[in-house]
């Protein structure tokens, strides 16, 4: 770092240095984004193993493979450690960190010591919660009081893991903000920028002002337990809804956390695949802020059963369904590009119809449980899960795979097996809609969510959802595999091998130390193909 | 294919007023996001005290105000020493920053040694977290500003070691800045908790 003048024109490939330590002390940006991409993939991976094993139960109505104290630990760890360590820190932390810098123009992030700061805390939190491992909370990742206050499970060290785990949230948005604001290269003004990065800005938004409310939260029921306080005890005069408020207060803004950056990811592959410039770029650059802002009105939707008036109930729905709207105009414009492009169905382009599918079934059926009436009766069974995952998998998760496909030979210099990906991608696809859609009729029958058992007259629907997951898992599987692979043996990359026009495509394949030999200046936006015209002013 | 054409020019690390910019933005949303923390235990507040008045007025009496009003002092002087060392700094002069950063040091502590004895005389009269509502709220609020006091003072120490090894001059002295206005926010929470769990009434 000393001489920069050395560093000039030296290809330095930050993949290079070895050793544990060059990895964990490191400061540099893409580093800290493959630290990340490697611990949110090994948790999605410990969680879905987990999925698979609550799957195995539910095959047959009886208790014969778990019983049912461990049912509950096992949705409780799946449900936290998908939520906490995977989605939220998920996509923002890890493709946040490798692209901002790269896609503005800048050498790294704003703070880049706090940035490897926060993921050691990221850390920290994990190494938490696996001595929460010893005697594991079964409440569900929701925590809930007063159960969550009186159950003798570790409830404490699990939120006090998720507790840190959002500090390094918080400093991970911090900086990035930042980072956007401050270190765009020349030219890149706001309205040039990648949609990636309006998406990772509204996020990091949402990180600021809804983690500390969580934080908080979680802090107060650690109290509870440890010096009894009584603000969720009735028996003390607290009030045990008043969890439920703070907790979704935060909760469901992060929903959005979770999938505005799968949203900003599905902005780039599409204009890529279709060799069209996106259609309405302002539009979907801010209705990522109008979703954030929203957001935040609505969060008491979750308690429409909860005992709150049914004029608040009233008004949070009919607020709930205003979210529909910035949401509504990101799919249309996304189908407005696709229309007439000419498309290139690479395997991440599978990975983002695949999101506009799924997200789009997910987003309706929210429309149910948003609506009063359907959700007193949807409420807590098996309709929620459904609508749950085709958000989360079919939002996040999908567009997670299609950015690990889009930036896999700008991350790692390599490329992977696409038929391989393709043949993955379909199993994934088919996988998740068999294991999910039959949910949705599960719940409208009246099937409660989280029973390890279950009346017979649903086998026939519930083990078909089981056959699903493994068609899912399978997919996974494979993919994964196929990403591993190309590691090893895979082809060089090229420098941009979808002639992207965005700026992290202009710099070699893995970027070297400081991304830029020299920092560029940008004379247009990015999404210039076919035709090169830039948004009216 | 057009691609955004790439003009060369030899700007490769944050300049120092980007810097000093980029920190002091920073340290805003950090600061922030301290009030939300708060925020959470604030709004606990004001739902409790709307549904137990009597509760509040009652047994705020058994908290100590003569000592909550020093407090209040020395913080507040705390915080005018502080920005007098910030501009020391700017002026150049280590040496009087080093001795204001000391000084704010001592009242962070005097902070702390009276709020032990507060605590002390609370648990001498059996007064717990778990006493009632309102002593929940108490401990919770102070404890939580007492973490930010200490935070404050691990900071504040780092900062006059730095002084002492003359690392900061009157152009390089964005931490102490920064520094500085953590040590404001945790004034300014301590000027809210004063009044509304004192001086009810
Ligand atoms: C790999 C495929 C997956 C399968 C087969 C699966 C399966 C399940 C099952 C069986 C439940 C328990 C339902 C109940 O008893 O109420 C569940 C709950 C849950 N899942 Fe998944 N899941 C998968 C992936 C995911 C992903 C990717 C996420 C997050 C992004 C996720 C988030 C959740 C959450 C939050 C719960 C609620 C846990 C609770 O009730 O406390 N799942 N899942
Ligand atoms: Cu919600």
């Amino acid at each position: 770092m000393a001489n920069h003048s050395i560093a000039h024109n030296v290809y330095v490939p930050y993949l290079e240095k070895k050793g544990i330590l060059s990895w964990l002390l490191s400061t540099d940006h893409k580093r800290i984004g493959i630290m990340y991409l490697v611990s949110i993939s090994f948790f999605f991976l410990v969680a879905g193993v987990i999925a698979l094993l609550m799957r195995l139960e539910l095959l047959t109505p009886a208790a014969d493979f778990v019983q049912p104290h461990t049912y509950n630990v096992l949705f409780t760890l799946h449900g936290s450690l998908m939520v906490f360590f995977f989605v939220v820190p998920g996509l923002a932390a890890s493709f946040g960190n490798f692209l901002i810098p790269l896609m503005i123009g800048a050498p790294d992030v704003a703070f880049p010591k706090l940035n490897l700061g926060s993921y050691w805390i990221y850390l920290l939190g994990t190494l938490i919660v696996l001595l929460a491992l010893m005697k594991p909370a079964d409440t569900g990742w929701t925590y809930y009081t007063p159960y969550s206050a009186t159950t003798d499970t570790d409830v404490v060290l699990i939120t006090l893991g998720v507790f840190v785990l959002g500090f390094s949230s918080i400093l991970t948005g911090l900086n990035f903000i930042v980072t956007i604001h401050k270190m765009r290269a020349p030219g890149m003004t706001w309205h040039r920028l990648p949609l990636f990065i309006w998406a990772s800005y509204a996020t990091a938004v949402l990180q600021l002002l809804a983690t500390p409310v969580v934080g908080i939260t979680l802090l107060l029921l650690i109290a509870e337990r440890t010096l009894g306080v009584g603000f969720f005890d009735p028996a003390k005069g607290g009030d045990p809804i008043l969890f439920q408020n703070f907790f979704w207060f935060y909760s469901h803004p992060a929903v959005y956390i979770m999938i505005i950056p799968a949203m900003g990811v599905i902005s780039e592959i599409i204009p890529v695949f279709a060799r069209k410039p996106i259609f309405g770029y302002k539009a979907i650059a801010y209705s990522s802020l109008g979703i954030a802002f929203i957001s935040f009105l609505v969060w008491a939707h979750h308690m429409f059963t909860s005992g709150i008036s049914s004029l608040a109930a009233t008004i949070f729905s009919f607020l709930t369904f205003l979210v529909a709207i910035p949401t509504a105009i990101k799919v249309f414009n996304w189908t407005a590009t696709l229309y007439k492009g000419s498309i290139h169905l690479h395997s991440s382009m599978l990975y983002a119809l695949g999101f506009i599918f799924l997200f789009t079934i997910g987003g309706l059926t929210g429309l149910f449980l948003g609506a009063l009436a359907a959700d007193i009766h949807l409420h807590d069974t098996y309709f929620v899960v459904a609508h749950m995952h085709y958000v989360m998998i079919g939002g996040t998760v999908m567009g997670f795979f299609g950015a690990l496909h889009f930036w896999y030979p700008k991350w790692f210099g390599k490329m992977f097996n696409e038929m391989v990906a393709k043949i993955a991608w379909f199993l994934v696809f088919v996988g998740f809609n068999v294991t999910f859609f039959p949910q949705f009729f599960l719940g409208v029958q009246g099937m409660p969510r989280r029973y390890a058992t279950y009346p017979a007259e649903f086998e026939s629907l519930m083990s078909l959802s089981t056959y699903g997951s493994w068609i899912l898992g399978l997919g996974v599987l494979i993919m994964t595999v196929n990403l591993i692979a190309g590691l090893f043996n895979g082809e060089k990359a090229p420098q941009n091998p979808y002639n992207s026009l965005s700026l992290e495509w202009q710099v070699p394949s893995p970027p070297p130390h400081e991304n830029f030999d020299e920092i560029p200046h940008v004379t247009d936006w990015t999404y210039g193909y076919g035709k090169k015209k830039e948004p009216e002013a | 294919m057009e691609r955004p054409s790439v003009e060369h020019s030899h700007v490769h690390h944050m300049d120092p007023a980007v810097e000093y910019s980029s920190s002091k933005f920073g340290m805003w949303l950090f600061l922030g996001t301290e009030i939300l923390l708060f925020g959470g235990l604030f709004a606990a507040y004001a739902i409790f005290r709307a549904k137990y008045p009597e509760m509040f007025f009652e047994q705020h009496k058994e908290l100590n105000r003569e000592m909550g009003a020093v407090n209040t002092c020395i913080l507040i002087f705390s915080s005018l020493t502080m920005a007098m060392g910030v501009t020391a700094i700017k002026r150049g002069k280590q040496k009087l920053t080093a001795i204001l950063l000391l000084v704010t040091i001592i009242c962070g502590l005097g902070f702390g040694v009276v709020k032990y004895f507060e605590y002390g005389a609370k648990f001498a009269h059996h007064i717990y977290p778990d006493t009632s509502i309102f002593f929940s709220l108490y401990f919770m609020m102070t404890g939580l500003h007492m973490l930010h006091v200490f935070i404050g003072l691990v900071i504040l120490a780092v900062m006059l070691v730095l002084t002492l090894k003359g690392k900061f001059t009157s152009k390089y002295n964005t931490p102490i800045e920064v520094g500085g206005l953590y040590w404001h926010l945790v004034d300014l929470i301590w000027i809210y908790l004063f009044p509304l769990l004192y001086l009810i009434g």
